[in-house]
């Protein structure tokens, strides 16, 4: 068979995605050849702005390698631009003389951008902000120069003002309207932009038009319709962009605004189709990276000789890639006579939100702040939802949660690449992919902008369950080569006892280490809680003692204090024995709990004898405290009786070893005075309801916690946290957090666990049955002869 | 091995000093022992042997006889620095030592050998932190 040659004007995003899209369809077919006016392979422009500023190289954000050219055979002519192209003869000419003939034509020459025709637009410091060149020029300018000034306050100019900030220069944006990002945003949500970027550091020139570009050869600063000035060493254009069609009109292809093509990416001349920012579609030309793939993907059909229903156009969807800012915008912005609006706006948490309705459908979605929502109402903007199914899914507690499981298959996860759930769930199973990298090699999902990233991990949790990250083999320490799920197995399966004899059986490299005898001892215990001898040698010195160890030696004390609640006898007793046994500092700890501070080793049996409290386990890999609001018994607000039940959780769950440590909270109303969104299990009392949140951190890593469930029962409620607890003992790795682990099993999965009541059943049976042994530690120190002078006498001579 | 005239003069300047019985130590941890202004970590290990060193890690005092033993090693409770509890090195990637003194056992007696004059002990030069 004789290949079709297909030649390709243009190296950018939309041209190659549909070669990309021709060689997945029919890679035979066609003997390929691109021109690319840029000396680079084919990156990514959207990530532009991070080349701009700074720590990012080209080769980061190059999307087909040099080798991916030679791998598929394609004739890759880079640095070299097409002068003309002669329908007629079907062949194009370069810059370099050459003459290439074709069978079929794709132009995707792009746009341009948009430089105003000002006095002084082309002295030396004015810039555009399209491709690498300017990049590198605007970094060589911020090492000479300070002050900046953008012309445009809308996505470009925006995202270039970031990058010339973080290069250390002052910058000032200028812009024409009174609000920012006016396509994107209406004036609410570009006015609360406004006041994020100015605490970034941006300064904002609102309503002004710049008349002139001042200085004598080089860029002096601006001069504006009102006659007011400012300064500036380096202006860069960001106000448009223009699609470049001057090679199809001199060809005499027809052309309006862009390159007029049909549903096909035809033009109305034979074999010569045109896609990306250089094409008029239906009027419009897009700008945006989505549409642009979803036209390649049009066009390889087509060239292939696959006939489907076409290019329907597409529904825009913006998010800033603006650091620290969320921002989201789709469809139809900005109210009229034929739309309702749907609004909330919390001025305290800067979190504003605005559906669009026409004829009582979605038909466009502002969001600021808090932009969760972002993907759910895009795919209702695209179907055209009624509102009432918008407004039903978000006060239901299951897609409050907004996971990806509920998510149907078409929904789209990458918009850039319009990969949806469906293609990447079917490529996991059928491939047995396990990380987000594989996905992206896979299916190109988060390949762009990166922004699905957490959507691509949560759906493989979710599809993987606790295989996700269990597959990547990881030892537990470096005396071994075998992972924690590899160690359970054997310890279950040869019904080993001790850690020596583990260390022995699977043939341990050295005498173990601080990492694998704590785990070790660890899971020993949580195999076999009645039957496992604890290895005190094995803990860590906070948990072998039973305090905490200080910088300079000394320990400290926290007495349990069941819900943060004591009472004046109890105080007594601690003030003496502070007085008595001179302690350092006395002092309130983070979970409501009084810390004595700098006692000596010698002397923690006697404090402890004196106090005559349950140890606070303030040191544990196991639960510390319940933290707790006052509740309804003295709260105007409190609805439910936070201290009851955290006394009661206490009670039940002390002494409990876990993978780390563990902190409870419950509050009485969503006011949270006892913090449950940051803890591991924070209960919040709702008026006849209990929620329970889970995975939260307020640690190094902070975590908001997930909503589990929610219980009009507390007995029920005790029951999941019950379960929960032993499904993390069960599944986490030694040290792993459950912010952590959530993350790793994807909440969705640990709900669908949590849901069968056979499951809870159980896991309650084996965590009784560990709490079943538990004693208190210091109850246990003072009255054992033997652990007092191992580990609490010192010998003096 | 010491030849026998070595010995001789080590028994000169050093002086045996007695600690407690075999049995008195726990076993697999280290134990905390005060001789005059000296602080000396303990331990007994699995296979029976005691070793005796300096009870400050060099990097930031932390203290030897509350880290968990692994073998010939005890891995600092401060900040997971492992030490060689045998000649007292700091293992990579951190370094320095910690003085190391002999230790005898006859008939079931514990004795720790120090030099008589304070600082008069030599297999190790790392100074402790400042401020510890």
């Amino acid at each position: 068979m004789i290949k079709q040659k297909l030649v390709l004007i243009g190296n950018g995003m939309a041209g190659v995605r549909a070669v990309e899209e021709v060689l997945k369809i029919n890679p035979e077919n066609f003997e390929i050849t691109i021109f690319g006016t840029e000396p680079y392979p084919n990156y990514n422009r959207i990530q532009l702005s991070k080349v701009l500023q700074g720590g990012t190289s080209v080769s980061d954000i190059t999307l087909n390698e040099w080798e991916w050219y030679e791998d598929n055979k394609i004739r890759f002519y880079p640095g070299e631009s097409v002068t003309s192209i002669n329908t007629k003869t079907q062949s194009v000419s370069t810059d370099k003389g050459r003459i290439e003939s074709y069978d079929q034509l794709i132009i995707a020459t792009g746009s341009n951008p948009f430089m105003l025709p000002l006095p002084g637009a082309d002295k030396e410091g004015v810039k555009a902000f399209r491709n690498i060149k300017d990049c590198e020029e605007m970094i060589e300018y911020s090492k000479r120069y300070k002050k900046a000034a953008v012309i445009g306050g809308g996505l470009l100019g925006l995202e270039a003002a970031r990058g010339l900030l973080n290069l250390g220069m002052e910058v000032d944006v200028i812009h024409i309207y009174d609000y920012l990002m006016e396509r994107q945003l209406d004036r609410t949500a570009g006015k609360l932009l406004q006041v994020e970027l100015e605490k970034q550091g941006m300064n904002f020139i609102l309503q002004k038009n710049t008349a002139e570009i001042t200085g004598r050869k080089h860029v002096t600063g601006l001069k504006f319709s009102d006659g007011s000035k400012i300064k500036a060493d380096l202006v860069v254009m960001a106000v448009g962009i223009k699609p470049n069609v001057a090679l199809a009109q001199e060809a005499g292809i027809p052309v309006n605004r862009g390159i007029i093509v049909n549903d096909y990416l035809e033009t109305e001349i034979p074999n010569v189709f045109a896609v990306g920012e250089c094409a008029e579609h239906r009027g419009i030309a897009y700008g945006l990276v989505a549409p642009l793939y979803q036209q390649g993907q049009v066009l390889a059909k087509r060239l292939c000789g696959i006939r489907d229903e076409g290019y329907q156009g597409s529904v825009l969807s913006t998010q800033l890639k603006v650091s620290g800012v969320d921002v989201f915008s789709a469809g139809k912005i900005n109210e009229d006579e034929s739309t309702k609006v749907y609004k909330t706006y919390d001025d305290w948490n800067g979190v504003y939100k605005k559906v669009l309705i026409e004829n009582g459908k979605i038909a466009g979605a502002v969001l600021f702040g808090d932009t969760k929502d972002g993907n759910k109402l895009f795919n209702f903007i695209k179907n055209e939802s009624r509102i009432e199914e918008y407004l039903e899914s978000s006060q239901s507690v299951i897609s409050e949660v907004n996971t990806v499981a509920d998510m149907s298959d078409d929904e789209l996860i990458c918009g850039c690449n319009g990969v949806t759930k469906g293609s990447i769930v079917e490529a996991i199973k059928a491939n047995g992919l396990t990380t987000v990298d594989q996905v992206k090699g896979c299916t190109n999902a988060s390949r762009s902008c990166g922004g699905c990233k957490s959507l691509v991990s949560d759906l493989l949790a979710c599809t993987l369950g606790d295989q996700y990250q269990a597959d990547q083999k990881e030892a537990i320490c470096g005396c071994t080569t075998l992972s924690r799920d590899e160690v359970l197995a054997e310890i279950r399966e040869k019904g080993l006892t001790h850690i020596r004899e583990v260390m022995n059986v699977l043939e341990w490299k050295t005498d173990g280490c601080s990492k694998c005898k704590p785990a070790l001892n660890y899971y020993l215990g949580m195999i076999d809680p009645l039957k496992y001898q604890d290895e005190k040698e094995a803990r860590y010195v906070n948990e072998r003692m039973h305090a905490n160890i200080q910088k300079d030696g000394t320990y400290s004390v926290v007495p349990r204090m069941y819900g943060g609640v004591t009472t004046s006898e109890d105080l007594r007793k601690i003030a003496d024995v502070a007085d008595k046994y001179k302690v350092g500092m006395i002092k309130v700890t983070g979970g409501q709990r009084i810390d004595l501070l700098g006692v000596y080793k010698e002397d923690l049996p006697k404090i402890w004898a004196e106090l005559d409290m349950p140890s606070g386990s303030a040191y544990s890999k196991g639960l510390r405290t319940v933290k707790t609001c006052v509740g309804e018994s003295y709260c105007r607000f409190g609805t439910q009786d936070s201290i009851g039940m955290g006394i009661r959780l206490e009670k039940k769950f002390e002494g409990l070893n876990t993978p780390h440590k563990v902190k409870m909270a419950v509050s009485a109303c969503p006011r949270n005075c006892a913090e449950s969104g940051i803890k591991d299990v924070g209960i919040v009392g709702v008026e006849g309801a209990w929620e329970m949140y889970v995975g939260g951190n307020g640690g190094t890593h902070l975590r908001e916690a997930d909503l589990l469930f929610k219980f009009k029962d507390g007995d029920d409620l005790v029951e999941m946290i019950g379960a929960f607890l032993q499904y993390y003992r069960e599944s986490a790795k030694y040290l792993e957090r459950t912010s952590a682990w959530v993350d790793r099993l994807g909440l969705e999965h640990i709900r669908e666990v949590l849901s069968d009541e056979l499951m809870v059943k159980e896991f309650n049976n084996r965590i009784n049955e560990a709490l079943s042994v538990v004693q208190d530690p210091w109850n246990e120190a003072i009255h054992n002869k033997n652990l007092l002078r191992d580990l609490y006498q010192t010998v003096k001579i | 091995m010491i030849i026998e005239e070595e010995l001789e003069l080590m028994e000169k300047t050093m002086r045996s000093v007695f600690i407690g019985e075999v049995a008195d130590l726990p076993q697999k941890l280290g134990k905390t022992v005060t001789i005059g202004n000296k602080e000396i970590a303990v331990f007994k290990t699995e296979n029976g042997d005691i070793r005796a060193i300096e009870n400050r890690c060099p990097h930031k005092g932390g203290v030897l006889a509350e880290g968990i033993l692994s073998g010939d090693y005890v891995f600092c409770p401060m900040h997971d620095w492992k030490i060689s509890i045998t000649d007292g090195k700091v293992q990579a990637p951190d370094v320095g030592c910690v003085q190391t003194y002999p230790v005898e056992v006859k008939e079931d007696r514990v004795y720790i050998l120090i030099h008589e004059k304070v600082g008069g002990e030599g297999n190790c030069s790392t100074p402790l932190a400042k401020g510890v």
